[in-house]
């Protein structure tokens, strides 16, 4: 017998579409974001940052600097030494990882163009700047290490002083780890009697582009220094400043207060919040750091960035025998945060939903000149699913079969659950059946196939295709005994409190800091179902480390399955403290009591109190049970057994220009599993925004570089971000079947629509054109790459863009490259 | 430094300010309106939409000292008598909003649209957003509220009705 | 990010402006709708000590008919151009341009004749007022000239527009009753055309009886493709018979290279927008 249900006996607000609890602030402007803090004799800051990819640093002039008005100080990393600390990276994936030590303002090297050289701080941002410009830095230029490729080679050294650009070797085998066989052997058997397909496919390098800009405010008055930053992750920005500055964690309050957008890319522990911290400190005056969007695109960690080589194994019949995937992972100047662990969360994912005998996943982590990278919404998942995806609809198309048919073939059967996968991991539940049968009625899959043929066969100037993804992925980061095994620094547990206050409101406590994603709601309904008390009588407090002691932050869509659960398990802690003190009050045994609807009531009569008048008795403390304290707060912390795996079929129809290349999307229907669900409207803005994320990586975003390792994507006017008029209305539903590793039944939502979208928008536009000799368009799929592809003058698979950004402002310097318009530019 | 006296939200301001003083800076710096927010140094990014003289413009692409003698609207003043504007109540009805740092620029662009073309088709509500960038909603809910805010929208009242219904 | 200082004027006078102008030299800067020249200050890619406003002259704003021309003040808001009626009757080439030019806000605030001087040739402006022969009124210290749209423009960002002068307003020729199609060619709607065709035809009984073509972005200056203009003169409005002639819109150009195509991508790109543009502007 369970004292407490498994799930609420009412469940009035789970599954409602709650308005959202932020907007009314968020909709008048009464916002907080950290630029807007102004503090009583704040200072401002400006970078100083190197045009160079990779140079010395010969001299630096301050003097011009210094004695620009209002300049309060102007240092460098030799002023600075110690007292900036280092940046840290916790995951090292191997014990032997080669990882260069990071200073947030490096001495005498810079190892990626836009590193700080100086920092100048001044009464207002722009004399600031004003005075940035009047630093005198020489350098020495050094040869850059840009091309991933080619510095896995070693042929020009990042850093010198290692020795090598590898950083790090990962490797996973079904054999030897037990949970397959022999990947050589299936790829042997496959080339004698079945089909070898091997592909290799770019992932680009993205920028997650948050519309917030990056600030961060620090106050060192008083006994505790307090940070505001716009992060993801508050939790591990005062461990990691605690760790590194020797300052004792109990002194630093860090507060992330309305923070714009992350999508991993403020799952980050800066040099810019490094530098602030250390400035403040050394001035004694809180000071200021908010970066320009050029500054932001430059420097906040970017993302994916691989070569995949994909050898797939099947018979003739279409059963796959074996997958071996082989990465080189760019890390960028420095090994970050999460770092090369971001290829590694991928590791488990490319066998995807697919019953693979073999399977061999070995992945390079690379050193370069380049921004360093880190998670992006997915974070190594979207890559995976990707190969797979794009490889199983190359599998198809060999054997001249029917994609969604080859899938079938080879997916786990809804009875076949929980099912332990190739790459070791136990899906607990799904049904890839029921959310295909969905999404292919929806889609008019039928229709489509039939009109796609028309316009073949009639040689339209616009042709279709249709793209599959039939995605999975581990989400509710994480297990944190799997993240020890993994070598992975922290574990992945959650923390929730839940406090009664006197007046009958609930005050909920969390160490999830939500940056967009509506906890406020979504935990409002939790609790409001587990203790029977009304939705707006609850407030969820979070993102501040001095009222939410206790946390490991948003990211890897763990906020609701993690944290969520760490609530109802703080929730339930309630109930039971309350049930004695309802059994003392009411005069009856506590085995008579029974808890329904916010009320605990004597069974057999009508005798019984609400939860709130319980909470007013024990907050008055006049009359309660011997032997216990007068306190029905909670807390909890939560710690999964396992990932949970939300999974979905996501078809796309684009339509294909053949005679400019361009690209139109027709239609997209998605059928997501992602259990049980607690507000529609917010899961809903979950998957619109992660679609168009993932599409965007399919068809718009790239960061170039050009010769010189100087980002010439610099800006929204050549990173494209789409808008409202390149993006369509996305048809969703869902199945469920509700997960087993947590109470409510929860499934990650936040990643699902970018690691699906992605190689369905490319399948989409590959089957288009498939019947002109095209089998790859490398992303994104720019109107001139598929224009290439189609008229043969240039692979699919090849780079084609320059790495030169047009001038549109300034004829002197253009924006921020220079364009080339007499010769050809190189290949970026 | 240069003299400016305008109307902010109603309210009648006058300050001295440099030249180079963007009107976004002014708002957030002077005025403390930092409802108004910068996300962009390219003028892409729209985030900064206020009304100035009853139209929409970016205000990191307007110079403090050209508003003088005009006035200005921001998402701060779009309410009127603690009423929200139709267009705020039906982002939050549609969730045309995650993180929130776009939608005062979006809101306000989407009041512009409305007030220029009342009765949009959906085709014209995006290309009328060309100029506001969203990273959180891939702009479906957005459009979304602006069609209902027209009261083109089929089905708009059910959609009240149920908001209506969760607010009792 | 926030310019670096300058000092500020706004005369009220076009008189006002160029004495401020011959003051200051090439320390000024104009200030016209500041729709490019702020994103330049801002990012400090230009630093004027003083920046002369245009803002204030009413004598260079709004639209008015004259005989055989459709005037357009300098400082009109592409807002205004695209919704005035004389433009659309008898420059509706111009009317389609702007319409897509960048966005809703920025045709609130940028001008007509500061997007033509800024004389980007990825700018939507410059093909449509080539292809219609627009002339531009320049006003300097000993009066006032007028320049044709071919000796307009120069070179990257460069006009006939000395430094001691001003544009004040573009005179376009009416072309009515002519069909007109702006066919823009981006990836992302906020963009700059990777290559545009403006497109003008007078068709009589089916048949193209006269036609004016503009590129956009296919070269350093909006170009005029005269030999397709030529090529369409006789043909049938339709696209089998506007093909041939559209395939000689790249001739003689010379596009750039950059981040969203190539240049021989873009030559291919002109003779597929061009028949697209002249076979919509012909109302096929």
């Amino acid at each position: 017998m369970t004292t407490t249900q498994d799930r609420p006996a009412v469940a009035k607000e789970i599954g409602q579409e709650r308005r959202r609890k932020e907007d009314q602030r968020l909709i008048t402007g009464r916002t907080r974001w950290t630029d807007n803090i102004v503090l009583p004799g704040m200072l401002h800051m400006a970078m100083v940052r190197s045009p160079f990819a990779h140079a010395k640093i010969t001299s630096i002039d301050k003097s011009a600097a210094e004695a620009s008005p209002n300049v309060v100080s102007v240092l460098t990393g030799a002023d600075l030494g110690e007292s900036q600390g280092v940046l840290i990276n916790a995951w090292a994936i191997t014990t032997d990882q080669v990882t260069p030590t990071h200073l947030p303002c490096p001495i005498d090297k810079v190892s990626f163009a836009g590193e700080i050289v100086a920092v100048v701080v001044a009464r207002t941002q722009a004399e600031a700047r004003d005075a940035a410009e009047l630093v005198d830095v020489e350098y020495e230029e050094l040869p850059a290490a840009l091309d991933l490729k080619k510095s896995a080679n070693d042929e020009v050294l990042a850093h010198p002083d290692l020795g090598t650009n590898k950083s790090a070797f990962w490797k996973f085998d079904s054999l030897e780890a037990g949970t397959g066989s022999s990947i050589d052997e299936a790829i042997e058997k496959a080339r004698t009697d079945g089909v070898v397909i091997e592909r290799e496919y770019r992932q680009q390098r993205l920028i997650p582009a948050f519309m917030e800009p990056r600030s961060t405010v620090v106050d060192p008055t008083g006994e505790q220094i307090t940070m505001w930053s716009a992060t993801q992750v508050p939790h591990i920005l005062r461990f990691a400043l605690a760790a590194t500055t020797g300052v004792s964690e109990s002194k630093i309050r860090v507060i992330a207060p309305d923070v714009g957008g992350g999508f991993g890319g403020k799952l980050q522990t800066t040099p810019e919040e490094w530098l602030t911290f250390a400035i403040a400190n050394r001035l004694g005056k809180p000071v200021k750091f908010t970066e320009t969007r050029s500054e932001s695109l430059m420097v906040a960690h970017h993302g994916r960035d691989q070569w995949q080589k994909l050898t797939l194994a099947a018979d003739k019949e279409g059963n796959v025998l074996g997958l071996k995937v082989d990465l080189l992972a760019d890390l960028g100047a420095y090994v970050s945060l999460v770092g090369g662990g971001v290829p590694v969360l991928g590791a488990f994912m490319f066998n995807a939903i697919y019953k693979f005998p073999a399977y061999q996943f070995n992945c390079q982590t690379v050193l370069t000149n380049k921004t360093w990278t880190d998670a992006y919404r997915g974070a190594g998942r979207p890559e995976a699913t990707f190969g797979i995806e794009r490889m199983m609809s190359e599998l198809a198309a060999e054997l001249d079969m029917d994609p969604l048919e080859l899938r079938e073939k080879n997916w786990i059967k809804h009875e076949e659950f929980p099912f332990t996968t190739v790459a070791g991991l136990e899906y607990d539940t799904g049904n890839y059946e029921a959310a295909t049968a969905l999404a292919r009625e929806m889609f008019g899959y039928d229709d489509l196939r039939a009109e796609q043929k028309r316009r073949r066969d009639a040689g339209d100037k616009v042709q279709l295709g249709i793209g599959i993804s039939t995605f999975t992925e581990m989400c509710g980061l994480a297990p944190s005994r799997v993240l020890g095994q993994l070598n992975y620094g922290a574990g992945g547990w959650e923390h929730a409190s839940v406090r009664m206050l006197a007046t009958g409101k609930v005050e909920v406590v969390t160490g999830a800091s939500a940056h967009g994603q509506g906890h406020e709601t979504a935990f409002s309904q939790i609790v409001a179902d587990r203790l029977g008390v009304a939705f707006d009588d609850v407030e969820v407090l979070h993102g501040d480390t001095q009222i939410a002691h206790k946390g490991l932050d948003t990211y890897g869509s763990r906020s609701l399955v993690v944290g969520g659960e760490a609530l109802v398990k703080a929730a339930d802690k309630v109930v039971e403290k309350a049930k004695p003190v309802a059994a003392h009050l009411l005069e009856a045994s506590v085995d008579d009591i029974e808890f329904e609807g916010g009320r605990f009531t004597v069974r057999g009569t009508d005798q019984g109190l609400a939860i709130g008048e319980i909470a007013a008795a024990m907050f008055s403390a006049h009359d309660y049970p011997e032997g216990m304290e007068p306190s029905l707060d909670s807390e909890a912390t939560f710690d999964p057994v396992n990932f949970n795996y939300p999974h979905g079929t996501h078809l796309c129809a684009m339509e294909v220009d053949t005679e400019t290349g361009a690209v139109k999307m027709r239609k997209y229907v998605c059928v997501d599993d992602i259990g049980t669900v607690i507000n529609p409207l917010i899961v809903s803005g979950q998957i619109h925004g992660g679609l168009v994320q993932g599409i965007a990586q399919a068809l718009w975003e790239e960061a170039v570089y050009d010769d010189a390792g100087t980002l010439v994507s610099g800006s929204f006017v050549d990173y494209l971000l789409p808008t409202a008029a390149d993006t369509m209305n996305y048809e969703i539903d869902h199945t469920s079947t509700p997960s087993i590793t947590n109470t409510l039944g929860t499934k990650g939502v936040g990643e699902a629509g970018t690691i699906a979208s992605t190689p369905a928008v490319v399948n989409a536009v590959v089957d288009a054109v498939r019947h002109l000799g095209v089998n790859d368009i490398q992303m994104p799929c720019t109107p001139e790459r598929v224009w290439k592809a189609v008229n043969g003058v240039g692979a699919g698979g090849e780079a084609s863009t320059e790495g030169a950004a047009a001038a549109h402002f300034d004829p002197a310097t253009g924006m921020e490259g220079t364009t080339d318009r007499t010769t050809g530019g190189t290949q970026a | 430094m240069a003299k400016i006296s305008l109307t902010v939200d109603g309210a009648k301001v006058s300050d001295d300010v440099e030249p180079r003083t963007t009107l976004v800076q002014y708002l957030r710096e002077k005025l403390g309106k930092t409802g108004t927010v910068v996300g962009c140094d390219t003028s892409n990014c729209g985030a900064c939409t206020v009304h100035l003289d009853g139209t929409s413009v970016k205000s990191c692409n307007v110079l403090a000292v050209q508003v003088d003698g005009a006035s200005v609207t921001t998402i701060e003043g779009l309410a009127k008598d603690g009423q929200l504007h139709p267009v705020q109540e039906s982002f939050r009805n549609c969730h045309g909003l995650q993180c929130g740092y776009c939608t005062p620029g979006m809101i306000m662009q989407s009041v512009a649209l409305l007030e220029e073309n009342p009765d949009p088709t959906e085709e014209e509500i995006r290309l009328g957003l060309e100029g506001n960038l969203c990273r959180c909603t891939g702009y479906q809910n957005i459009v979304k509220a602006v069609q209902e805010a027209a009261g083109t929208r089929a089905g708009a009242s059910t959609a009240g009705a149920v908001a209506e219904e969760m607010d009792s | 990010m926030i310019p670096a200082p300058f000092e500020y004027l706004a005369p009220t006078t076009v008189e006002d402006a160029l004495a401020a102008l011959a003051e200051h030299g090439e320390d000024a800067k104009i200030l016209g709708g500041g729709q490019s020249l702020l994103p330049v200050l801002r990012m400090r890619l230009n630093a004027p000590e003083m920046v002369i406003d245009l803002g204030k002259i009413e004598s260079i704003r709004g639209i008015r008919d004259d005989g055989d021309a459709i005037v357009i003040g300098a400082m009109t808001t592409h807002a205004a151009v695209g919704s005035d009626p004389l433009v659309a009757e008898h420059a509706a080439l111009v009317s389609r341009a702007v319409d897509h030019l960048a966005d809703a806000q920025i045709r609130h605030r940028g001008t007509f004749g500061g997007a033509l001087a800024h004389a980007d040739p990825a700018g939507d402006l410059g093909a449509p007022a080539l292809a219609l022969g627009a002339q531009f009124v320049i006003a300097g210290p000993g009066g006032t000239r007028t320049v044709a749209a071919d000796d307009f423009f120069i070179d990257l960002f460069e006009t006939a527009i000395g430094e001691d002068e001003i544009l004040t307003e573009v005179r376009i020729p009416k072309h009515t009753g002519w069909g007109a199609h702006y066919e823009k060619f981006v990836r992302v709607a906020h963009q700059w055309p990777i290559v545009a065709v403006a497109a003008a035809v007078r068709v009589e009984g089916g048949v193209i009886a006269e036609a004016r073509v503009g590129l956009t972005n296919m070269g350093n200056t909006p170009l005029r493709a005269r030999s397709v203009e030529e090529a369409l003169v006789g043909v049938q409005a339709t696209e089998d018979a506007v093909r041939e002639a559209a395939g000689k819109a790249a001739d003689g150009t010379n596009p750039p290279s950059d981040l969203n195509g190539q240049a021989s991508y873009r030559k291919h790109l002109a003779t597929v927008l061009t028949r697209r543009a002249v076979v919509t502007a012909a109302g096929g």
